[in-house]
């Protein structure tokens, strides 16, 4: 490596694979992946949340998983804790959603009404 | 892009390792790839995260959950539980960071919370083995800045203006000592650092080597730059193999990354680093000791002047530095010297790195501001004397250093106030005693090392020291006459005075400073034969309390038959005839048998 901006290059893309290591204050996604979660298919719901934070390089968002939230038939189930707000649930999850979520919740501050708890069936 | 929603950090410092996280490292390994996470949740391999006491040690991020005396039987449940279905396992956890059912961020516990970590920030956070993580975190970003927008002299100028001193004991201001070396001519000059770290029961250096190899290697880089050297040698003693290995596996990998060896960054500025293994002698981490060693000479010192700066390694100017005061030029590069000053206090600028050891709970390496005090170091960071001790003293500066005793607890620590008081700030290393120490043995113990250790070179060394030990030897076996402590004081001032090196000159502070607080127990070893704490083996006796029931054990298990007595009545132990052993104490069921 001869130039500084080569280092710069190098810094930006470790940074990415490192910068999980220290506490933030911020936004919280949270996965439930009890049974009832991964069974209805959490998994997919996680790696495309850390997906779409990394790829948007969100700083102060964690992605984080928990257990069961209780209301196992409408798993996959994502919180979404932003500081100042109250606690939105995202039911039913999939890939796709959870990426709409972010763009519009999380960038935007926009609640995506027709995937909350509160319009479910 | 590799993806990873989690990672895992074990400690892979000395400390942890020899308490097993290698095995907790291929455990987690195997679960991993059990529950089929390998691709979801990374290890990390971390240097030293300070807590010592509490490992091994593991962190999971990015909730930040600090497990503590993690064992191998334990990583199944967090793998299983925490990485897999997010339930972070709370009762293996850092005892201090669940209050109340609620987990707490690590920052927030005692020994965390009023710390301040400049030179060992990368470690416990990285992976030292990775050159990459060290960049992310604004690794070499210094020595581009240097090389590329500032001058030898401004890199002098800010080092001086940040107030740094030498953190390897002597204090010297570190900018002015580049500037010596920088000034003084000669055809080639040198850089060299001192990872001897000879202290007993000092880890501060061993530790950034271990966790944060880079910032040595960037920080001797820039120094070269500043002095007008191209060539490195880091003292390392060969009693630390992990951190040597750390060491040249960063060495390889700056080299293949162009940060070291010819035409860095493109600007024409050459530079290289080798490192040279100590072999077990203290006196090798004196200055001019360390660099007859580097020459392949018999480690012994030189009078000075002429000082390194000026004719060091083979007779050319040499810069020599320690670990931990190199730690701390990278950081003082990128945020200025008015940052650095700012923290500290007057007259010693940024923070110091202390090993925390004895009597102690949590035993470990802190990072302080210049300032705190001794109380909030022992007593808060520290978390106070274990089962419910007084606190006698606290020995700062190892084998060069002196004790300080409760009166003196709320002194802010700095290189001056240390000195003051008769002790020193030495490398970092702490000690701390309690109501069971007695101060005699420890000034014995430490000359007990410091004979040991001398060159031989010059008299008041190689044979101050001895007599010295004698005298006290004599003292704690209960031979002490009149007179012996006065000689003892006399010849400690003399050594003082007179010796060539440091290793000299400060042999009699451990003996110096227990006179000036503790002389009371000296005269009670030599007037009363007496040994107050409980200490001296030769000044205590055995003695059957009325707890005794009669057994006859202790009367079988003693080797000179000095105990008397009948079955089911009280025994006694004829003191002429004890020769002390013990062994009588450890048989007896009934806890009838003291020693005072």
């Amino acid at each position: 490596m001869k130039s500084l901006e080569e280092l710069a290059k190098i810094r930006e893309e470790a940074l990415k694979k490192v910068d999980i290591r220290h506490d933030r204050e911020g936004t919280r996604i949270v996965v439930g992946m009890a049974t009832c979660g991964i069974s209805a298919g959490a998994r997919p719901v996680l790696m495309a949340a850390v997906e779409e934070v990394k790829t948007r390089n969100l700083k102060e968002v964690i992605v984080s998983q928990t257990g069961c939230i209780g209301v196992c038939r409408l798993e996959p189930i994502v919180e979404v804790y932003r500081p100042g707000e109250e606690k939105v649930t995202y039911v039913e999850m999939n890939a796709e959603k959870v990426k709409r979520v972010i763009a519009e919740h999380i960038v935007n501050g926009k609640v995506v009404d027709e995937y909350t708890i509160g319009a479910a069936k | 892009m590799e993806l990873y929603r989690s990672h895992v950090l074990i400690c892979g410092g000395t400390g942890c390792t020899s308490s097993g996280s290698k095995s907790i490292e291929e455990a987690f390994n195997e679960e991993l790839a059990k529950n089929k996470l390998s691709s979801e949740v990374k290890l990390v391999k971390t240097g030293c995260f300070g807590l010592c006491e509490a490992g091994p040690i593991v962190i999971v991020y990015p909730e930040g959950a600090f497990y503590s005396h993690v064992k191998v039987e334990d990583v199944a449940r967090i793998t299983e539980e925490h990485l897999l279905k997010g339930r972070i396992v709370t009762d293996l956890l850092f005892k201090e960071a669940v209050v109340e059912d609620q987990v707490r961020s690590i920052n927030e516990v005692d020994f965390y919370k009023k710390q301040k970590r400049v030179a060992l920030r990368n470690c416990g956070v990285i992976d030292p083995e990775d050159i990459k993580e060290y960049i992310a975190f604004d690794g070499y970003k210094a020595l581009g800045k240097v090389l590329t927008e500032m001058s030898r002299e401004e890199v002098i100028e800010t080092i001086k203006k940040s107030g740094l001193r030498g953190r390897g004991g002597g204090g010297f201001p570190s900018g002015l000592k580049w500037e010596f070396t920088y000034k003084a001519s000669g055809d080639q000059k040198y850089v060299a650092c001192n990872a001897d770290e000879g202290d007993p029961g000092a880890f501060m250096d061993r530790s950034v080597l271990e966790g944060d190899p880079h910032a040595v290697i960037e920080a001797m880089a820039i120094a070269g730059y500043a002095v007008g050297a191209n060539q490195g040698y880091v003292y390392v003693r060969a009693e630390y193999p992990i951190a040597v290995n750390r060491l040249q596996i960063a060495i390889d990998q700056a080299r293949e990354y162009g940060l070291l060896g010819k035409n860095i960054f493109n600007t024409g500025f050459d530079f290289d680093l080798e490192i040279r293994l100590g072999a077990g002698a203290f006196v090798c981490g004196e200055e001019t000791a360390l660099l007859n060693s580097i020459e392949g000479k018999r480690g012994m010192p030189r009078p000075r002047p002429p000082f390194p700066a000026i004719k060091g390694l083979w007779e050319k100017p040499t810069l020599l530095n320690n670990v931990e005061t190199y730690a701390n030029i990278p950081q003082i590069i990128l945020n200025g010297a008015e940052w650095f000053a700012g923290i500290g206090t007057e007259k010693s600028k940024g923070t110091k790195v202390f090993a925390l050891g004895g009597k102690i709970n949590n035993t470990g390496l802190v990072e302080i501001p210049m300032g705190t005090t001794l109380r909030e170091v022992i007593f808060e960071i520290g978390g106070g004397i274990p089962n419910g001790k007084a606190f006698k003293a606290v020995q700062t500066g190892g084998p060069s250093g002196g004790c300080i005793t409760t009166d003196h607890l709320d002194t802010p620590i700095d290189y001056d106030n240390l000195i003051a008081l008769g002790s020193m700030m030495g490398s970092g290393g702490m000690i701390v005693m309690d109501e069971d120490n007695c101060m005699v043995d420890i000034a014995r113990f430490f000359l007990d090392f410091t004979v040991d250790e001398s060159c031989g070179k010059c008299p008041p060394c190689r044979i101050g020291t001895k007599r010295m030990l004698e005298l006290l030897d004599k003292i704690t076996e209960g031979k002490g006459e009149d007179g012996d402590i006065e000689k003892l004081e006399r010849l400690a001032v003399n050594i003082k005075a007179s010796s060539l090196c440091g290793l000299g000159q400060t042999a009699p502070n451990p003996v110096l400073s227990t006179l000036k607080y503790f002389r009371h127990e000296y005269e009670a070893h030599v007037y009363d034969k007496k040994c107050p704490s409980g200490v001296c083996q030769n000044l205590l006796s055995y003695h059957i309390t009325d707890a005794c029931k009669g057994c006859t054990l202790c009367k079988k298990a003693c080797p000179v038959n000095a105990i008397t007595g009948e079955t089911k009545a009280l025994h006694t132990i004829n003191s002429d005839t004890c020769i002390k052993c013990g062994a009588c104490l450890d048989k007896c069921p009934f806890k009838a048998i003291i020693r005072k």
